[in-house]
């Protein structure tokens, strides 16, 4: 059985990998903490839903809510945060906002498509499935791995190999210098907020269809393990984001199995509160992130 | 028509005067210096040039373009580019990653080639780096070139800060105290490269504190004291300015004995 565990905390894992690196790239690039992610995040697959009804098909309403949940993430980062930079507002109104950002699209959601569940199709799942010996792996898992892996790889070479993610290490570490280089920062922000609201929508996608189910408040309990995991792999760093998104994918699974379900949304916080007492700067972060 | 034409520049923050009615220009081709004690307003002057404040009233007009109330981004588009006092590398970046943040604006590849990685994009990244390996070639830090940035030695930090300016392609560096920090030696061969800089082709506007360094290598020198031009002229017209005298060692009966340093 603890294969069968573990196979299946990867696939789910996989998912709050790509949720988690919304947090680090973000992190990342302003050194704030973007709660309004989880909401941002629940918002993709209750538009997919939406999208569905207009006849967008299954594929194309995927396509269109991931643009659609990365233009919303821009526009927290837009009509929110940006003027509060211009103004040069302390970090703590900047969290503040982004908590606020959280509950105003997560209630509007509420108003607009009401607050029950709904049913999500399992759009990814082609009702294959391998046994290998004791253990079965579905062809669903196998395709959210796949799907995340890649959405990964994409950004991790837009970050290492591109030039705006080029820029996007120089804004980290010296936004004044990145700017007098000729570097548009708020552009490059906007398109850090973009990456990572639409990566969040693809694990809307996935996650939504795992389970079946959305629902305006899905963002909370997802978003926060999403924020375990980025804090455990260390913020700001993206495979550190990937890593920690598996371990808390897998462990929880190990859980369900071994303690029982009711335990299972316990053991981000656990690992949250471990990563935090022991090696506060993540797995992979570097030791000293704020230098005065 | 001069390459950078100021004009009656002013800022002030708060009640505080910090730069008023400063007019200079410098022309193609020429090392010109801004002197003055410390808190007379040079690096507001450089901060003004480059768009990180505005001023509150005067022109500047860089190669007949004005650039009073550009993003630093756009200014940096016109050709000028800096380096500063306090030094701002990105210290976790390799030395040649550095060079191609400075190349930002002149990579000109969109989002559809960076995701299927066109030949477009590639061939603009290999230029880059093919480019940046040769900037670093031309300032002395090729042997460097993979090294994290932190851990160059002071001298060559700054020389990096060069280099990166230079990658955008500027035709105008601003360089702020190039020499604070140098030991003689240092600061001579910083002289030496600065000159290097003047004959392929580059325009320089320096602020410096160092005599030794703004002496031998201006062609024409500002002297500003309490946001106020109060001299301007070649070196050795500047030595033997009274007023320049006394804003830098205060009244003294005879001031003209403590000429030169």
């Amino acid at each position: 059985m603890l294969l069968q565990y573990i196979a299946n905390g990867i696939a789910i894992g996989m998912a709050y990998a790509i949720v988690a690196l919304g947090y680090s790239i973000v992190f990342g690039i302003l050194r704030l903490l973007n709660f309004s992610h989880a909401a941002v995040y629940a918002f993709s697959a209750n538009m997919i839903l939406v999208f569905m009804g207009w006849h967008f098909g299954i594929w194309g309403a995927v396509a269109v809510s991931i643009v659609a949940t990365g233009l919303l993430a821009v526009c927290v980062n837009q009509f929110a945060l940006k003027p509060l930079r211009k103004k040069n507002s302390d970090k703590v109104a900047n969290l503040i906002t982004t908590v606020g950002a959280s509950y105003i699209i997560q209630n509007l959601m509420v108003m607009y498509l009401g607050s029950e569940r709904k049913t999500f199709p399992f759009f990814y799942d082609f009702g294959v499935s391998i046994d290998i010996g004791f253990y079965t792996i579905t062809s669903a898992q196998i395709s959210m791995f796949v799907i995340a892996g890649l959405l990964l790889v994409f950004l991790t070479l837009i970050i290492r190999k591109t030039k705006v993610g080029l820029a996007m290490r120089g804004i980290e570490q010296n936004p004044l210098a990145a700017n007098l280089m000729g570097i548009n920062v708020e552009w490059i922000i906007a398109i850090a907020f973009f990456m990572g609201g639409a990566s969040a929508a693809v694990g809307g996608a996935l996650i939504g269809g795992y389970y079946q189910l959305a629902y305006p408040s899905m963002g909370v309990m997802v978003g926060n393990k999403a924020f375990a995991s980025a804090v455990l792999g260390g913020l700001g760093v993206l495979h550190g984001a990937a890593i920690g998104g598996l371990i808390v994918g897998v462990l929880e699974c190990l859980i369900i199995g071994y303690l029982g379900a009711s335990y299972r949304d316990g053991i981000a916080f656990v690992l949250l509160i471990i990563t935090l007492i022991i090696k506060p700067a993540g797995l992979f972060g570097k030791k000293n992130i704020t230098k005065v | 028509m001069p390459l950078l034409d100021v004009n009656n520049i002013s800022i002030s923050f708060g009640g505080l005067a910090a730069v008023s009615g400063f007019s200079f220009h410098v022309e193609e081709g020429e090392i010109v210096s801004i002197i003055g004690p410390n808190g007379a307003g040079k690096t507001t002057v450089f901060n003004m040039l480059t768009g990180v404040y505005k001023p509150d009233a005067g022109s500047i007009k860089f190669d007949g373009v004005e650039c009073n109330g550009l993003a630093p981004q756009e200014i940096v588009k016109l050709g000028i580019a800096r380096t500063f006092q306090n030094i701002r590398l990105y210290k976790d970046m390799r030395v040649i990653e550095n060079v191609i943040v400075g190349m930002h604006i002149n990579q000109k590849y969109g989002f559809f080639d960076m995701l299927l990685r066109t030949k477009k994009f590639r061939t603009c990244e290999y230029e880059s780096a093919k480019r940046a390996q040769q900037i670093l070639e031309m300032v002395g830090l090729s042997q460097h070139t993979h090294d994290y940035a932190k851990n160059l030695p002071y001298g060559e930090q700054r020389k990096l800060e060069i280099a990166r300016a230079i990658a955008t392609s500027a035709k105008l560096l601003i360089l702020d105290e190039p020499a604070a920090g140098m030991n003689t030696g240092e600061s001579e061969s910083l002289m030496h490269f600065i000159r290097t800089l003047k004959d392929k082709g580059f325009t320089i506007l320096l602020i410096e504190h160092d005599m030794n360094v703004v002496m031998n290598i201006s062609d024409r020198i500002y002297v500003l004291n309490y946001g106020k031009k109060i001299a301007e002229g070649l070196p050795e017209e500047i030595v033997s300015d009274p007023q320049v005298i006394t804003a830098y060692l205060g009244v003294t009966k005879e001031g003209k004995d403590a000429a030169g340093d």
